[in-house]
């Protein structure tokens, strides 16, 4: 399963990634947007995780435009902000598979991503 | 004072010592007190001076009129006297100058002059005696036996002899019955002179006085100059007694004078001297009889201003009351909604700052998260630290505070987030759990113990789930501060009663006193005055409730605790579009 991170928070997407990784999976990262569409050039990816609210370009504007360059990849939104009701309700148009508060543990986030692939 | 009690305006207490509320808003008692005096001076006043102009008005005109009545009765009856002597003493010396003395002499033809008399005057001559210039009686006719007296050197005769008539004052006499009587000279040819004098009876003046109509018990008599009574009165004594009043002073005219009798009681006497004779006419009534018409117009007019002024002032305070009471209600309301305004503006700063507060936390928490999680990971597949059950331990006691501030954050950014709910799906036990989330460390400090009983298979129903919040949140921030330490609050929530899901809240606190109890959702009303209550917490609440469509009771027993039941409208999910 290859998975890409994007949140504007280095530190944690390094981990999560690095933390994904020990656990067999295929984890790249990116901090800007600019740099989450570079890298869909050069790899293809089953499942995106989005930061909701990211400086100048928001998670899900960018998940239309990931969408455009790679069709058919998966999605699950992150979010510091708002309750998981609200959160659900604010990008249900961008049509993500899932939607999460942080913190989040890496077990349920590891088993979103499964569902999202359909391992 | 308790018809005061009743009947005060409930503002009446609004001065310096009245409730917060006051501050902010009008001095009702003055703008009552401003509105009873001034439309009271302005109805009343003109009402009043009316009255008093009319009232005197009126009593100077009866007055006058009384006065008017009198005076013209005096002035008809001393005519009527006046002519009654006039005509005797000119018949009288008719007679002198008619006869001789010596054709007088003779009996027979004195007696044809007295019976002569008595046909052409109608009554009142007794007696005529013919007396000659040395004073004795040489004829008389009449039912006397008086021929042959002697009245020479008597005051009467001197003055008959000098003046030519004599009128003189009632007296008795050799007769020993009152009477009066006329003198005139006549003249002999020899040059001297003679008299003839008749005796009256006074029963001319007598009818004359006594068919006069009076009103006021009045009374009408003659006196002489002495004020010895020559007729006889009805109050003031009989003939030839002295009248127990002064006589009154000499003027030509028709005279009226109050005075006073013996009793005391005012009379209004109108009297006359009488020129033709030693008499004064005397009219007397009694002004309390006189006035006695102007007695019942005096009450009806003092009873008029009494009831109209009463009428007014019952209409002039009814409608002050009204009216201010009125403003207040209008007063209250506008300074409540402000409070309302602001209070929503609180709660939703509150909201904003909470969700800002949680979403700065939860991004740096999740990077701890991270971060040990990895630690965590690395630890595990590192054989040297896999069997190091300290570090191991370390790290999942920092996990399991990052899942704690995590709950934390979420409790939170759901409070903030259902400030601003609408309307929406709830479970109510979900909310009064958040509420308790919120709020409930503080029970935990205090160690109060709080119990939620909540029915199994109890349906989601469509409510406004930011007011339902805060409306629980006022009431068990209510519960709190009036239970001790270690107290009890209990909340059951009951199915569907009617459409109506009912939450109870019963504390084991301080309890509220019942006078304040009918007051405790008015604005304002604090009992927490000057320890930083507003007084509006409930009176919101209230508000929320209604504004929900439910309904709020309060029960509360001194020292035993109080019980909130909030009856919240339960509206099925979905049932809007099935109707």
């Amino acid at each position: 399963m290859r998975v890409l991170l994007v949140d504007d928070e280095a530190e944690l997407v390094e981990a999560l990634a690095e933390r994904l990784s020990l656990r067999g999976i295929d984890a790249d990262w990116a901090v800007t947007c600019k740099d989450a569409l570079g890298k869909l050039d050069t790899k293809k990816y089953d499942v995106a995780v989005l930061d909701v609210k990211m400086p100048k370009l928001s998670g899900i504007v960018l998940k239309k435009e990931m969408e455009k360059k790679a069709p058919g990849m998966g999605f699950i939104f992150l979010t510091g902000h708002g309750s998981e009701a609200d959160f659900r309700a604010g990008t249900a148009e961008a049509g993500a598979d899932y939607y999460l508060v942080k913190p989040v543990g890496i077990d349920e986030l590891l088993k979103k991503m499964k569902e999202v692939v359909g391992e | 004072m308790r018809l005061w009690d009743t009947i005060k305006p409930p503002f009446r207490d609004s001065g310096e010592d009245a409730p917060v509320a006051s501050r902010h808003t009008f001095d009702y008692r003055r703008i009552w007190k401003l509105a009873v005096l001034l439309t009271g001076g302005v109805a009343l006043l003109p009402l009043i001076v009316i009255t008093v102009v009319n009232y005197t008005a009126m009593q100077q005109a009866i007055e006058s009129e009384f006065q008017l009545r009198t005076a013209r009765i005096v002035s008809n009856t001393r005519r009527a006297i006046s002519f009654f002597l006039t005509e005797r003493k000119s018949a009288l010396d008719f007679i002198v100058h008619d006869n001789n003395l010596e054709s007088l002499k003779d009996p027979e033809r004195l007696a044809g002059v007295l019976s002569d008399l008595g046909r052409s005057f109608g009554g009142g001559f007794v007696d005529l005696g013919v007396i000659d210039a040395s004073g004795y009686q040489v004829n008389y006719v009449g039912p006397y036996r008086l021929e042959g007296k002697d009245y020479s050197g008597q005051r009467w005769f001197e003055q008959v002899a000098e003046y030519g008539v004599h009128v003189s004052d009632v007296f008795l006499g050799y007769r020993q019955v009152p009477h009066m009587v006329i003198a005139v000279r006549g003249d002999t040819e020899a040059g001297s002179f003679y008299v003839l004098r008749a005796a009256l009876s006074i029963r001319p003046f007598e009818s004359l006085l006594s068919n006069l109509e009076l009103s006021g018990k009045g009374d009408a008599f003659l006196i002489n100059r002495e004020g010895i009574l020559q007729t006889p009165s009805r109050h003031y004594g009989d003939v030839l007694g002295e009248l127990p009043l002064p006589v009154p002073e000499y003027t030509p005219q028709t005279q009226l004078m109050e005075e006073s009798n013996a009793a005391g009681e005012e009379l209004f006497i109108g009297y006359r001297y009488i020129e033709e004779g030693p008499f004064i006419l005397m009219v007397i009534k009694k002004k309390k009889e006189l006035m006695k018409p102007w007695a019942r117009i005096r009450l009806e007019l003092i009873g008029f201003l009494l009831v109209s002024a009463s009428v007014i002032m019952a209409v002039i305070l009814g409608m002050s009351t009204y009216m201010v009471r009125r403003i207040q209600i209008a007063d209250q309301k506008r300074v409540a909604t402000l409070h309302q305004v602001e209070y929503a503006n609180k709660m939703a700063s509150i909201g904003r700052l909470a969700a800002s507060v949680a979403h700065e936390i939860n991004n740096p928490l999740a990077v701890i998260n991270e971060k040990a999680g990895l630690i965590q990971d690395l630890f595990r597949l590192k054989k040297e630290y896999a069997q190091d059950e300290r570090l191991l331990g370390l790290v999942d006691s920092v996990l399991a505070s990052v899942e704690r501030a995590g709950v934390i954050t979420k409790r939170l950014l759901n409070f903030a987030r259902n400030l601003e709910a609408d309307v929406e799906e709830v479970r109510i036990e979900e909310v009064i759990e958040q509420v308790l989330g919120f709020i409930g460390k503080e029970a935990e400090l205090r160690d109060i113990e709080v119990r939620l009983e909540v029915p199994e298979e109890l349906p989601p129903f469509e409510c406004d789930r930011g007011k339902l919040q805060q409306i629980f949140l006022n009431i068990i921030n209510n519960a709190f501060a009036a239970v001790d330490e270690g107290g009890r609050l209990d909340i059951r929530v009951e199915g569907k009663k009617n459409d109506f899901v009912v939450v109870t809240f019963e504390d084991d606190g301080c309890g509220i006193p019942e006078e304040d109890l009918s007051r405790i959702f008015e604005p304002f009303y604090s009992t927490k005055t000057g320890q930083g209550g507003t007084g509006l917490g409930l009176s919101i609440t209230y508000g929320l409730v209604q504004e929900i469509g439910g309904r709020i009771r309060v029960k509360s027993r001194v020292g035993r605790g109080t019980r909130f039941k909030v009856f919240i409208p339960a509206r099925s999910v979905g049932k809007e579009e099935r109707v």
